[in-house]
């Protein structure tokens, strides 16, 4: 199992910079190349440009007004009135300046990403400055203005006509994905998350299944708040394989969202380091075993950069560049480059201690949930 | 009558009728318009083939002057239609029976204005599934269980993107309104607004709020430094 994979990446996803203390930040992908040449774990060679994407290819998703209000809103032109109707000036999604260029700079990086592997040139490639899944047609939401996983998709669709499967490992559900090719059967969308109880977007049941001919092509499965890692785990491995088994893709799109941890300030699932080796191992053997190795890998939500973001995205690179999944300590100098500025202490070694939280009383409860909803979830596979 | 339901204005456009406050939570905004009827002297045959064929579960039977004589539901042409081991005959003869000799038809029906809740509770005390909804004695809706639930749904605020938070607070004028402040405060918008008695301190009432945010912890940290407890989500250590 081997193939080559592309990293995409600039200093300037730095311009996806919605205002100070804002929760989505992508400081967090320097913090993370810098522990992966720290541990000598990629190369300059390994590296490609992001290339802006167009309107056009925007377009595939989005809305045009909605493209022209995001350009005016980032040169100051835009009504606070006219703002809010497409969900911008929020707290969510501040206006910032040149947001139109940052945000379509990540959908390059995530076209350029598409274009490498479709290409041939790579078996593999991530873009961890995209997976911004939430956003509409015509609506900025959860911290996302373009939707680079859909737009992804659509291109893919649009130049290849390769049947593409969609999975969703961020803590949030993946609705504007989901919305994005509910009626469409040629596009089968996964994700596992926090249950939408508390948890933003609140969407995501089991029973959203598709709508039309996309009957049947959406899953969810939806995890109870503390969900640890065997439980999340278990969900993830059977409903992938079973769904893959089922849909049979051309090529795999993975949304790397690293919020599922414990540390992370937003959610409420109890996952450690763990899930972070395994998830991509699994999406990796399933793309050769299925895509002739095509996989396209992204990122998403991760609001602890500190101690979870870097080291999760860093298992992800490695497993998909085919390299051995390190443990034991992280390398030293990263520490001492990162600690002066980091708010908390950065971890030692690569994986979490057994220890990090208190055991949860409700374990077994939340488990044998978990799994009744994974059952009621791929029913409808049973019946096909 | 009529005018005062439906004067084909869109919502907020009109000072007369129902249309100007726009969501009144009454029937006449959730029922369904297009209803698919029966005559009574349909036959049970036609009537299976509707519920197979347009996927629903009641069929109002109406007569000549489109009032609501009764109605049949796919469990009454279950216990109708006993076995499908018949005979072709019998069988056959069972299907072109006319509806109104197994139709139900002391049939409980609500008026366009009736409430929302009104509604709900016919649901439970009757133990029926759907309310044909009469106006002048003419059937002009019908509402389901369904459409109470996608109601329900609509008022938790669970249809757009948002966090959920549940606060405690004591049961006393103003307690709300200074919640509501300190959330306006962190510029974030409130979905909806549920409240219910506290189980455990009867003094108490649990506040349930949507918020449009990803977010919420601004809020959080605000309503616990002004002294309100969150029940969940507690905050987490936060290092951003």
């Amino acid at each position: 199992m081997s193939g080559k994979a592309a990293f995409i990446y600039s200093d300037d996803y730095q311009t996806y910079k919605f205002k100070k203390g804002h929760p989505f930040n992508q400081y967090r992908l320097k913090i993370t190349l810098d522990l992966l040449k720290k541990s000598k774990a990629i190369t300059d060679q390994d590296i490609l440009s992001p290339r802006f994407a167009t309107d056009e290819e925007i377009g595939l998703i989005h809305d045009n007004r909605y493209i022209e209000a995001v350009k005016k809103a980032g040169y100051g032109k835009l009504s606070e009135d006219e703002a809010e109707k497409f969900g911008l000036g929020t707290e969510d999604t501040p206006i910032f300046s040149n947001m139109h260029e940052a945000s379509s700079l990540i959908v390059g990086g995530t076209l350029t990403a598409v274009e490498a592997v479709m290409s041939g040139q790579y078996a593999h490639a991530l873009n961890l400055g995209g997976g911004l899944h939430h956003s509409f047609r015509g609506r900025a939401s959860g911290f996302c203005i373009y939707n680079d996983c859909a737009i992804a998709i659509q291109y893919i669709r649009k130049n290849y006509q390769a049947k593409v499967l969609y999975i969703d490992t961020d803590a949030h559900h993946g609705d504007g994905v989901q919305l994005a090719f509910y009626d469409d059967s040629y596009v089968c969308t996964l994700s596992i998350h926090e249950t939408g109880r508390y948890l933003f977007p609140g969407t995501g049941t089991i029973y959203e299944r598709g709508h039309g001919e996309g009957y049947g092509y959406s899953f969810n499965i939806p995890l109870d708040a503390f969900t640890e890692d065997e439980s999340f785990l278990d969900c993830y491995k059977q409903s992938l394989t079973k769904i893959i088994e089922y849909f049979k893709p051309d090529v795999i799109v993975t949304q790397n969202g690293a919020d599922a941890h414990y540390y992370d300030p937003l959610t409420h699932l109890s996952a450690s380091m763990q899930i972070y080796r395994e998830i991509p191992k699994l999406a990796h053997e399933l793309a050769h075993q299925y895509c002739n190795g095509r996989w396209i890998g992204l990122g998403g939500g991760g609001y602890d950069i500190w101690r979870v973001v870097p080291r999760a995205w860093s298992l992800l690179w490695m497993e998909m560049s085919g390299q051995d999944l390190p443990i034991g300590p992280l390398p030293e100098e990263w520490r001492e480059r990162w600690q002066k500025e980091s708010p908390v202490a950065l971890p030692y070694t690569w994986e979490d201690p057994d220890d990090m939280f208190e055991p949860i009383p409700r374990k077994k409860e939340i488990e044998e949930k978990n799994l009744l909803t994974l059952q009621r979830a791929l029913q409808i596979l049973q019946q096909s | 009558m009529n005018d005062l339901i439906d004067c084909g204005l869109e919502t907020g456009l009109c000072t007369n009728c129902i249309h100007k406050g726009g969501f009144e939570l009454l029937v006449n905004e959730m029922m369904n318009k297009n209803v698919v009827t029966l005559k009574p002297t349909d036959t049970i045959g036609k009537a299976i083939q509707l519920f197979r064929e347009k996927n629903i579960r009641h069929l109002p039977v109406i007569n000549e002057d489109d009032h609501c004589i009764g109605i049949i539901s796919d469990r009454d042409i279950r216990s109708a239609v006993p076995s499908s081991l018949l005979q072709f005959e019998e069988m056959s003869k069972v299907l072109n029976q006319t509806v109104d000799t197994i139709m139900v038809k002391d049939v409980i029906t609500v008026h366009p204005l009736d409430f929302f809740e009104e509604a709900a509770v016919l649901f439970n005390q009757y133990r029926i599934g759907c309310l044909p909804v009469e106006s002048e004695n003419k059937l002009v809706g019908i509402i389901t269980q369904t459409d109470i639930i996608q109601t329900f749904i609509t008022l938790t605020g669970t249809d757009q993107p948002g966090s959920q938070i549940e606060v405690r607070l004591h049961n006393q004028t103003g307690q709300l309104a200074e919640l509501t402040r300190l959330i306006s405060n962190e510029n974030i918008n409130i979905l909806s607004v549920l409240i219910y008695p506290d189980q455990i301190h009867p003094n108490d009432n649990i506040i349930v709020l949507r918020l449009s945010t990803i977010n919420p912890l601004p809020v959080i940290k605000s309503l616990e430094n002004h002294g309100v407890e969150v029940i969940f989500p507690k905050l987490k250590e936060y290092p951003i």
